[in-house]
Protein backbone atom coordinates (compact mmCIF):
# COMPACT_ATOMS: atom_id res chain seq x y z
CA UNK A 1 0.00 0.00 0.00
CA UNK A 2 1.61 3.29 -0.67
CA UNK A 3 1.62 5.27 2.09
CA UNK A 4 2.92 8.27 2.79
CA UNK A 5 6.34 8.35 4.30
CA UNK A 6 9.30 10.47 5.52
CA UNK A 7 12.60 10.46 7.33
CA UNK A 8 13.29 12.89 10.16
CA UNK A 9 16.58 13.51 11.21
CA UNK A 10 17.64 14.70 14.75
CA UNK A 11 19.45 17.76 13.91
CA UNK A 12 22.09 17.22 16.80
CA UNK A 13 22.75 13.32 17.04
CA UNK A 14 22.23 12.44 13.20
CA UNK A 15 19.46 9.90 13.79
CA UNK A 16 17.11 9.17 11.23
CA UNK A 17 13.74 8.06 12.22
CA UNK A 18 10.88 7.09 10.04
CA UNK A 19 7.27 8.61 10.26
CA UNK A 20 4.34 7.41 8.13
CA UNK A 21 1.21 9.48 7.50
CA UNK A 22 -1.64 6.27 8.55
CA UNK A 23 -4.51 8.03 9.17
CA UNK A 24 -5.87 11.08 6.69
CA UNK A 25 -7.74 13.82 7.78
CA UNK A 26 -11.18 12.53 6.90
CA UNK A 27 -10.56 9.35 8.97
CA UNK A 28 -9.33 11.61 11.70
CA UNK A 29 -12.40 13.62 11.74
CA UNK A 30 -14.80 11.12 11.44
CA UNK A 31 -13.59 8.84 14.15
CA UNK A 32 -13.37 11.63 16.86
CA UNK A 33 -17.13 12.76 15.89
CA UNK A 34 -18.24 9.42 15.89
CA UNK A 35 -16.39 9.01 19.13
CA UNK A 36 -18.71 11.30 20.54
CA UNK A 37 -22.16 10.69 18.62
CA UNK A 38 -21.90 7.17 19.87
CA UNK A 39 -20.90 8.23 23.74
CA UNK A 40 -24.44 10.32 23.46
CA UNK A 41 -26.31 8.16 21.49
CA UNK A 42 -25.07 4.86 23.87
CA UNK A 43 -26.30 7.58 27.33
CA UNK A 44 -29.52 8.87 25.41
CA UNK A 45 -30.56 5.20 24.06
CA UNK A 46 -29.92 3.77 27.74
CA UNK A 47 -32.72 6.42 28.71
CA UNK A 48 -34.79 5.62 25.86
CA UNK A 49 -34.92 2.08 27.48
CA UNK A 50 -35.54 2.40 30.63
CA UNK A 51 -39.31 4.19 29.57
CA UNK A 52 -39.80 0.58 28.17
CA UNK A 53 -37.06 -1.74 29.74
CA UNK A 54 -37.82 -4.88 27.70
CA UNK A 55 -38.19 -6.57 24.49
CA UNK A 56 -40.96 -7.81 22.58
CA UNK A 57 -45.17 -6.92 23.15
CA UNK A 58 -46.78 -4.82 26.10
CA UNK A 59 -48.11 -7.78 27.70
CA UNK A 60 -47.15 -9.46 29.85
CA UNK A 61 -44.12 -7.27 30.42
CA UNK A 62 -41.09 -7.91 32.27
CA UNK A 63 -38.65 -5.15 33.15
CA UNK A 64 -35.52 -7.31 32.08
CA UNK A 65 -32.61 -5.03 32.94
CA UNK A 66 -32.67 -2.35 34.98
CA UNK A 67 -30.77 0.30 34.21
CA UNK A 68 -28.90 2.66 36.67
CA UNK A 69 -29.61 6.51 35.80
CA UNK A 70 -26.14 7.45 36.12
CA UNK A 71 -25.47 5.85 32.85
CA UNK A 72 -28.39 7.78 30.98
CA UNK A 73 -28.42 10.78 29.02
CA UNK A 74 -30.99 13.42 27.98
CA UNK A 75 -33.18 13.44 31.77
CA UNK A 76 -36.48 12.40 30.47
CA UNK A 77 -37.93 10.33 27.42
CA UNK A 78 -38.57 13.31 25.55
CA UNK A 79 -34.60 15.03 25.94
CA UNK A 80 -33.06 11.67 25.76
CA UNK A 81 -35.00 11.29 21.95
CA UNK A 82 -33.91 14.77 21.06
CA UNK A 83 -30.05 14.20 22.20
CA UNK A 84 -30.73 10.32 20.35
CA UNK A 85 -32.17 11.67 17.38
CA UNK A 86 -29.73 14.57 16.92
CA UNK A 87 -26.23 12.70 17.08
CA UNK A 88 -27.92 9.98 14.96
CA UNK A 89 -27.59 12.53 12.00
CA UNK A 90 -24.33 13.52 12.90
CA UNK A 91 -23.26 9.60 12.89
CA UNK A 92 -25.44 8.66 10.14
CA UNK A 93 -23.71 11.85 8.00
CA UNK A 94 -20.29 11.31 9.17
CA UNK A 95 -20.43 7.40 8.56
CA UNK A 96 -21.56 8.18 5.16
CA UNK A 97 -18.67 10.48 4.34
CA UNK A 98 -16.09 7.92 5.66
CA UNK A 99 -17.73 5.00 3.91
CA UNK A 100 -17.26 7.39 0.89
CA UNK A 101 -14.05 8.12 1.37
CA UNK A 102 -12.42 5.12 2.23
CA UNK A 103 -14.16 3.76 -0.88
CA UNK A 104 -13.20 6.14 -3.12
CA UNK A 105 -9.75 6.85 -2.45
CA UNK A 106 -8.68 2.99 -1.53
CA UNK A 107 -7.85 3.43 1.72
CA UNK A 108 -10.45 0.97 2.66
CA UNK A 109 -7.74 -1.37 1.98
CA UNK A 110 -6.26 -0.21 5.40
CA UNK A 111 -9.20 -1.77 7.81
CA UNK A 112 -11.57 -4.04 5.13
CA UNK A 113 -11.54 -7.88 6.58
CA UNK A 114 -10.49 -10.00 3.34
CA UNK A 115 -10.26 -13.64 2.61
CA UNK A 116 -6.81 -13.28 2.41
CA UNK A 117 -6.51 -11.99 6.57
CA UNK A 118 -7.92 -15.54 7.90
CA UNK A 119 -4.67 -17.08 8.09
CA UNK A 120 -3.22 -14.09 10.42
CA UNK A 121 -6.17 -14.59 13.05
CA UNK A 122 -4.82 -17.35 14.81
CA UNK A 123 -1.06 -16.51 15.30
CA UNK A 124 -2.19 -13.08 16.21
CA UNK A 125 -4.86 -14.51 18.63
CA UNK A 126 -1.95 -16.54 20.53
CA UNK A 127 0.11 -13.91 20.67
CA UNK A 128 -2.72 -11.52 22.41
CA UNK A 129 -4.08 -14.05 24.41
CA UNK A 130 -1.74 -17.10 24.87
CA UNK A 131 1.84 -15.04 25.12
CA UNK A 132 2.77 -17.00 21.42
CA UNK A 133 5.36 -14.78 19.68
CA UNK A 134 4.60 -11.55 17.84
CA UNK A 135 3.85 -12.19 13.92
CA UNK A 136 5.71 -9.77 12.08
CA UNK A 137 3.77 -7.26 10.63
CA UNK A 138 3.35 -6.15 7.22
CA UNK A 139 1.13 -3.37 7.28
CA UNK A 140 -0.77 -0.62 9.61
CA UNK A 141 -3.51 -3.23 10.99
CA UNK A 142 -3.56 -6.69 11.58
CA UNK A 143 -5.69 -9.56 10.72
CA UNK A 144 -7.85 -9.57 14.10
CA UNK A 145 -7.47 -5.20 14.03
CA UNK A 146 -8.90 -5.34 10.40
CA UNK A 147 -11.74 -8.18 11.97
CA UNK A 148 -12.54 -5.80 14.88
CA UNK A 149 -12.55 -2.86 12.52
CA UNK A 150 -14.80 -4.59 9.75
CA UNK A 151 -16.71 -5.66 12.73
CA UNK A 152 -17.66 -2.38 14.41
CA UNK A 153 -18.38 -0.86 11.01
CA UNK A 154 -21.12 -3.83 10.47
CA UNK A 155 -22.56 -2.84 14.26
CA UNK A 156 -22.76 0.77 13.00
CA UNK A 157 -24.88 -0.52 9.91
CA UNK A 158 -26.68 -2.63 11.77
CA UNK A 159 -27.79 -0.23 14.33
CA UNK A 160 -28.81 2.67 11.90
CA UNK A 161 -31.02 0.58 9.88
CA UNK A 162 -32.96 -1.39 12.91
CA UNK A 163 -33.11 1.81 14.20
CA UNK A 164 -34.92 3.46 11.55
CA UNK A 165 -37.24 0.59 12.00
CA UNK A 166 -37.65 1.17 15.54
CA UNK A 167 -38.30 4.87 14.62
CA UNK A 168 -40.25 4.26 11.57
CA UNK A 169 -42.11 0.56 11.84
CA UNK A 170 -44.64 1.27 9.03
CA UNK A 171 -42.65 2.77 6.10
CA UNK A 172 -39.86 0.26 6.76
CA UNK A 173 -41.94 -2.57 7.75
CA UNK A 174 -40.44 -4.63 4.88
CA UNK A 175 -36.99 -4.81 6.73
CA UNK A 176 -38.49 -4.99 10.21
CA UNK A 177 -39.94 -8.00 8.32
CA UNK A 178 -36.05 -8.91 7.02
CA UNK A 179 -35.32 -8.57 10.90
CA UNK A 180 -37.96 -10.70 11.87
CA UNK A 181 -40.49 -8.57 13.04
CA UNK A 182 -41.35 -4.73 14.62
CA UNK A 183 -40.12 -6.40 18.17
CA UNK A 184 -37.22 -8.18 16.82
CA UNK A 185 -36.14 -4.82 15.54
CA UNK A 186 -35.51 -3.61 18.66
CA UNK A 187 -33.79 -6.42 19.89
CA UNK A 188 -31.06 -5.82 16.93
CA UNK A 189 -30.60 -2.23 17.74
CA UNK A 190 -30.05 -3.03 21.28
CA UNK A 191 -27.87 -6.36 20.85
CA UNK A 192 -25.82 -3.88 17.91
CA UNK A 193 -24.96 -1.61 20.53
CA UNK A 194 -23.76 -3.81 23.48
CA UNK A 195 -21.56 -5.59 21.08
CA UNK A 196 -20.59 -1.90 20.05
CA UNK A 197 -19.91 -1.06 24.19
CA UNK A 198 -17.76 -4.47 23.61
CA UNK A 199 -15.92 -3.03 21.11
CA UNK A 200 -15.22 0.09 22.01
CA UNK A 201 -13.82 -1.50 25.65
CA UNK A 202 -11.24 -3.57 23.76
CA UNK A 203 -10.63 -0.71 21.39
CA UNK A 204 -9.70 1.19 24.63
CA UNK A 205 -7.71 -1.78 26.27
CA UNK A 206 -5.30 -1.73 22.89
CA UNK A 207 -5.11 1.79 22.65
CA UNK A 208 -3.64 1.86 25.94
CA UNK A 209 -1.55 -1.27 25.51
CA UNK A 210 0.14 -0.12 22.08
CA UNK A 211 0.63 3.68 23.84
CA UNK A 212 1.42 7.11 22.57
CA UNK A 213 3.03 7.17 19.92
CA UNK A 214 0.32 5.02 18.38
CA UNK A 215 -2.44 6.82 20.19
CA UNK A 216 -1.32 10.34 18.52
CA UNK A 217 -1.69 8.82 15.06
CA UNK A 218 -5.27 8.91 15.49
CA UNK A 219 -4.60 12.91 15.98
CA UNK A 220 -2.08 13.82 14.07
CA UNK A 221 -2.37 11.22 11.14
CA UNK A 222 1.80 10.26 11.39
CA UNK A 223 3.15 7.28 13.28
CA UNK A 224 6.65 7.46 14.18
CA UNK A 225 8.79 4.27 14.00
CA UNK A 226 5.75 2.15 12.66
CA UNK A 227 6.21 -1.69 13.16
CA UNK A 228 5.57 -2.20 9.59
CA UNK A 229 8.25 -1.69 6.77
CA UNK A 230 7.52 1.22 4.64
CA UNK A 231 9.34 1.81 1.07
CA UNK B 1 10.68 8.56 0.33
CA UNK B 2 11.63 12.06 0.20
CA UNK B 3 14.46 13.62 1.49
CA UNK B 4 15.07 13.66 5.45
CA UNK B 5 13.02 16.85 7.60
CA UNK B 6 14.25 18.14 11.05
CA UNK B 7 12.50 16.66 14.09
CA UNK B 8 11.45 20.68 14.66
CA UNK B 9 9.93 20.75 11.29
CA UNK B 10 8.26 17.07 11.85
CA UNK B 11 6.66 19.15 15.03
CA UNK B 12 5.10 21.88 12.67
CA UNK B 13 3.51 19.44 10.43
CA UNK B 14 2.04 17.47 13.07
CA UNK B 15 0.99 20.34 14.90
CA UNK B 16 -0.81 21.29 12.02
CA UNK B 17 -2.14 18.11 11.46
CA UNK B 18 -3.42 18.45 14.83
CA UNK B 19 -5.39 21.97 14.25
CA UNK B 20 -6.72 20.49 11.09
CA UNK B 21 -9.18 18.51 13.76
CA UNK B 22 -10.61 21.59 14.72
CA UNK B 23 -14.52 21.50 12.95
CA UNK B 24 -14.50 18.41 15.48
CA UNK B 25 -14.73 21.17 18.46
CA UNK B 26 -17.91 22.02 16.66
CA UNK B 27 -20.25 19.75 19.09
CA UNK B 28 -18.47 20.82 22.08
CA UNK B 29 -21.40 23.68 21.67
CA UNK B 30 -23.51 20.79 22.87
CA UNK B 31 -21.93 20.77 26.13
CA UNK B 32 -22.91 24.77 26.47
CA UNK B 33 -26.31 25.22 28.43
CA UNK B 34 -27.17 27.97 26.48
CA UNK B 35 -27.10 26.78 22.79
CA UNK B 36 -27.82 22.87 24.06
CA UNK B 37 -31.62 23.62 23.86
CA UNK B 38 -31.57 25.60 20.19
CA UNK B 39 -29.31 22.49 19.01
CA UNK B 40 -31.30 20.26 19.92
CA UNK B 41 -34.83 22.07 19.27
CA UNK B 42 -32.69 22.39 15.17
CA UNK B 43 -32.28 18.30 15.86
CA UNK B 44 -35.60 17.74 16.35
CA UNK B 45 -36.62 19.97 13.44
CA UNK B 46 -33.96 18.17 11.30
CA UNK B 47 -36.05 14.80 12.53
CA UNK B 48 -39.61 16.10 11.70
CA UNK B 49 -38.31 17.07 8.56
CA UNK B 50 -36.87 14.03 7.31
CA UNK B 51 -40.30 12.50 9.15
CA UNK B 52 -42.23 14.57 6.72
CA UNK B 53 -40.41 13.56 3.74
CA UNK B 54 -40.42 9.63 4.94
CA UNK B 55 -44.11 9.68 5.13
CA UNK B 56 -46.02 7.42 2.16
CA UNK B 57 -49.49 8.59 2.13
CA UNK B 58 -50.39 5.45 -0.25
CA UNK B 59 -48.33 3.48 2.16
CA UNK B 60 -50.78 1.20 4.54
CA UNK B 61 -49.44 0.07 8.27
CA UNK B 62 -50.19 -3.80 8.76
CA UNK B 63 -53.27 -5.10 9.10
CA UNK B 64 -53.54 -8.37 11.67
CA UNK B 65 -55.97 -11.29 12.34
CA UNK B 66 -58.46 -10.70 14.91
CA UNK B 67 -55.72 -14.40 16.73
CA UNK B 68 -53.06 -11.61 17.19
CA UNK B 69 -55.29 -8.68 18.95
CA UNK B 70 -54.17 -8.34 22.33
CA UNK B 71 -57.05 -8.79 24.43
CA UNK B 72 -59.32 -5.65 25.04
CA UNK B 73 -58.81 -6.21 28.87
CA UNK B 74 -54.98 -5.29 28.10
CA UNK B 75 -54.98 -2.68 26.38
CA UNK B 76 -53.44 -0.07 28.24
CA UNK B 77 -55.19 3.26 29.34
CA UNK B 78 -52.75 5.91 28.89
CA UNK B 79 -55.01 9.01 30.18
CA UNK B 80 -52.55 11.58 30.97
CA UNK B 81 -54.76 13.75 33.41
CA UNK B 82 -57.80 11.85 33.84
CA UNK B 83 -58.91 8.77 33.34
CA UNK B 84 -62.65 9.52 33.05
CA UNK B 85 -63.04 13.47 32.13
CA UNK B 86 -66.73 12.38 32.90
CA UNK B 87 -68.15 13.40 29.06
CA UNK B 88 -72.01 13.60 29.00
CA UNK B 89 -71.98 11.20 26.13
CA UNK B 90 -75.51 12.24 24.98
CA UNK B 91 -75.31 15.91 25.03
CA UNK B 92 -72.12 15.29 23.49
CA UNK B 93 -71.06 16.96 20.03
CA UNK B 94 -68.08 17.20 17.64
CA UNK B 95 -67.50 21.08 17.33
CA UNK B 96 -65.93 21.73 14.26
CA UNK B 97 -64.18 25.08 13.01
CA UNK B 98 -61.78 26.69 10.43
CA UNK B 99 -61.45 26.24 6.74
CA UNK B 100 -64.68 24.44 6.50
CA UNK B 101 -67.89 25.03 4.57
CA UNK B 102 -69.82 23.33 7.09
CA UNK B 103 -68.73 24.36 10.85
CA UNK B 104 -71.13 23.55 13.55
CA UNK B 105 -71.85 20.59 16.17
CA UNK B 106 -71.85 17.64 14.75
CA UNK B 107 -73.60 14.73 16.84
CA UNK B 108 -71.96 11.23 16.95
CA UNK B 109 -74.97 9.97 14.94
CA UNK B 110 -74.10 12.44 11.92
CA UNK B 111 -70.88 10.86 12.10
CA UNK B 112 -71.84 7.55 12.25
CA UNK B 113 -73.82 7.96 8.99
CA UNK B 114 -70.45 7.72 7.05
CA UNK B 115 -68.95 4.63 5.73
CA UNK B 116 -67.77 2.82 8.92
CA UNK B 117 -64.15 1.07 8.71
CA UNK B 118 -62.71 -1.74 11.15
CA UNK B 119 -59.27 -2.24 11.21
CA UNK B 120 -56.98 -4.19 13.53
CA UNK B 121 -53.89 -2.01 13.76
CA UNK B 122 -50.09 -1.70 15.87
CA UNK B 123 -50.62 0.69 18.27
CA UNK B 124 -47.18 2.01 19.43
CA UNK B 125 -45.95 3.94 22.34
CA UNK B 126 -43.05 6.46 22.34
CA UNK B 127 -42.13 4.60 25.48
CA UNK B 128 -41.27 0.98 22.99
CA UNK B 129 -44.01 -0.77 23.48
CA UNK B 130 -46.76 -1.54 21.27
CA UNK B 131 -50.31 -3.46 21.43
CA UNK B 132 -52.57 -4.76 18.48
CA UNK B 133 -56.10 -3.32 19.09
CA UNK B 134 -59.45 -3.91 16.82
CA UNK B 135 -60.33 -0.12 15.67
CA UNK B 136 -64.36 1.09 14.27
CA UNK B 137 -64.85 4.21 12.80
CA UNK B 138 -64.81 6.99 9.83
CA UNK B 139 -62.08 7.52 7.67
CA UNK B 140 -61.05 11.29 8.75
CA UNK B 141 -61.13 11.96 4.80
CA UNK B 142 -64.45 11.23 4.59
CA UNK B 143 -65.62 13.35 7.70
CA UNK B 144 -63.86 16.16 6.20
CA UNK B 145 -65.42 15.92 2.74
CA UNK B 146 -69.17 15.71 5.17
CA UNK B 147 -67.84 18.81 6.56
CA UNK B 148 -66.55 20.83 3.10
CA UNK B 149 -63.11 21.25 4.58
CA UNK B 150 -60.24 22.52 2.45
CA UNK B 151 -57.80 19.76 2.47
CA UNK B 152 -55.18 22.46 1.25
CA UNK B 153 -54.93 23.44 4.74
CA UNK B 154 -51.97 22.00 6.68
CA UNK B 155 -53.27 21.09 9.79
CA UNK B 156 -56.40 18.97 11.76
CA UNK B 157 -56.40 20.55 15.55
CA UNK B 158 -58.01 18.73 18.32
CA UNK B 159 -59.55 19.58 21.60
CA UNK B 160 -60.24 16.90 23.86
CA UNK B 161 -62.34 16.88 27.37
CA UNK B 162 -59.38 15.99 29.37
CA UNK B 163 -57.68 19.26 28.40
CA UNK B 164 -55.27 17.43 26.00
CA UNK B 165 -55.13 18.90 22.73
CA UNK B 166 -53.25 17.39 19.33
CA UNK B 167 -52.23 18.45 15.59
CA UNK B 168 -52.33 16.60 12.89
CA UNK B 169 -50.81 17.12 9.46
CA UNK B 170 -53.50 17.12 6.80
CA UNK B 171 -51.59 14.10 4.78
CA UNK B 172 -51.63 11.71 7.61
CA UNK B 173 -55.40 12.87 8.54
CA UNK B 174 -55.67 11.93 4.79
CA UNK B 175 -54.70 8.55 4.47
CA UNK B 176 -56.87 5.97 4.32
CA UNK B 177 -56.50 4.32 7.55
CA UNK B 178 -56.76 7.12 9.89
CA UNK B 179 -59.92 7.25 11.92
CA UNK B 180 -61.97 9.24 13.87
CA UNK B 181 -63.18 5.94 16.20
CA UNK B 182 -65.82 5.26 17.56
CA UNK B 183 -65.53 1.30 18.74
CA UNK B 184 -62.49 -0.64 20.16
CA UNK B 185 -62.91 -4.43 19.55
CA UNK B 186 -66.42 -4.13 18.34
CA UNK B 187 -68.57 -2.33 21.31
CA UNK B 188 -68.59 1.80 21.48
CA UNK B 189 -65.72 3.43 23.31
CA UNK B 190 -65.13 3.13 26.97
CA UNK B 191 -65.08 6.03 28.88
CA UNK B 192 -61.18 5.24 29.52
CA UNK B 193 -60.23 4.71 25.65
CA UNK B 194 -61.87 8.05 25.28
CA UNK B 195 -65.97 7.51 24.61
CA UNK B 196 -67.64 9.00 22.80
CA UNK B 197 -64.79 9.79 20.26
CA UNK B 198 -61.35 9.49 19.40
CA UNK B 199 -58.06 9.27 17.07
CA UNK B 200 -56.87 6.03 15.64
CA UNK B 201 -53.90 6.23 13.13
CA UNK B 202 -51.70 3.26 13.10
CA UNK B 203 -49.16 5.57 10.79
CA UNK B 204 -48.87 8.02 13.94
CA UNK B 205 -47.06 7.21 17.64
CA UNK B 206 -49.61 6.69 20.94
CA UNK B 207 -49.62 10.12 21.62
CA UNK B 208 -50.73 11.62 18.58
CA UNK B 209 -53.86 9.52 19.23
CA UNK B 210 -56.15 11.95 21.02
CA UNK B 211 -59.00 10.50 23.39
CA UNK B 212 -62.17 12.27 24.49
CA UNK B 213 -62.27 14.41 21.13
CA UNK B 214 -64.61 17.46 22.06
CA UNK B 215 -63.47 20.25 19.21
CA UNK B 216 -62.25 19.72 15.31
CA UNK B 217 -60.52 22.73 13.30
CA UNK B 218 -58.54 22.87 9.90
CA UNK B 219 -55.81 25.34 9.99
CA UNK B 220 -52.93 26.63 8.73
CA UNK B 221 -51.98 28.22 11.85
CA UNK B 222 -51.46 26.70 15.17
CA UNK B 223 -50.63 28.18 18.49
CA UNK B 224 -50.44 25.28 20.51
CA UNK B 225 -49.10 21.69 18.61
CA UNK B 226 -49.74 19.22 20.91
CA UNK B 227 -49.86 18.38 24.81
CA UNK B 228 -46.30 16.26 24.15
CA UNK B 229 -45.31 17.87 21.50
CA UNK B 230 -44.99 21.32 22.98
CA UNK B 231 -43.27 19.86 25.81
CA UNK B 232 -40.54 18.67 23.02
CA UNK B 233 -41.72 15.15 21.77
CA UNK B 234 -41.39 15.16 17.70
CA UNK B 235 -44.81 17.18 16.12
CA UNK B 236 -44.97 14.91 13.33
CA UNK B 237 -43.71 11.34 14.78
CA UNK B 238 -44.90 8.96 11.90
CA UNK B 239 -44.69 5.55 12.27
Amino acid sequence: MATQAIAIEDAKTGEVEVAVREHPLVVRICHWVNAVALFVMIGSGLQIFRAFPSFGPRVPEKDLIDLPRAFALGGWLGGALQWHLTFAWIYIVTGLVYLAYQIFTGNYRQVLFVPKDFPGIWPMTRHYFFFGPKPPSREPYNALQKQAYTTAILLAVISVVSGFVVWKPVQFSWIGWVMGGFHWARWWHFWAMAATVAFIAGHLVMVILHGWNNFLSMLTGWKKDPEYPVE
Amino acid sequence: MASPMNRREFRKVTRRELFKLAPVAVLGAFAIPGLQKPLLKAGLATSDWISEKLFRAGHLATTFSDAELTPPDKFPINGYDVEDPEVDLDAWSLNVTGAVQKPGAYKLAQIQTLPKIRQNTRHVCVEGWDVIGRFGGVRVSDFLQMVGADTSARFLSVECADDYYETIDMETALHPQSLLCYEMYDQPLTREHGAPLRLSMPTKVGYKQAKYLTDLKVTNLVEKFGYWEDQGYSSFYGL
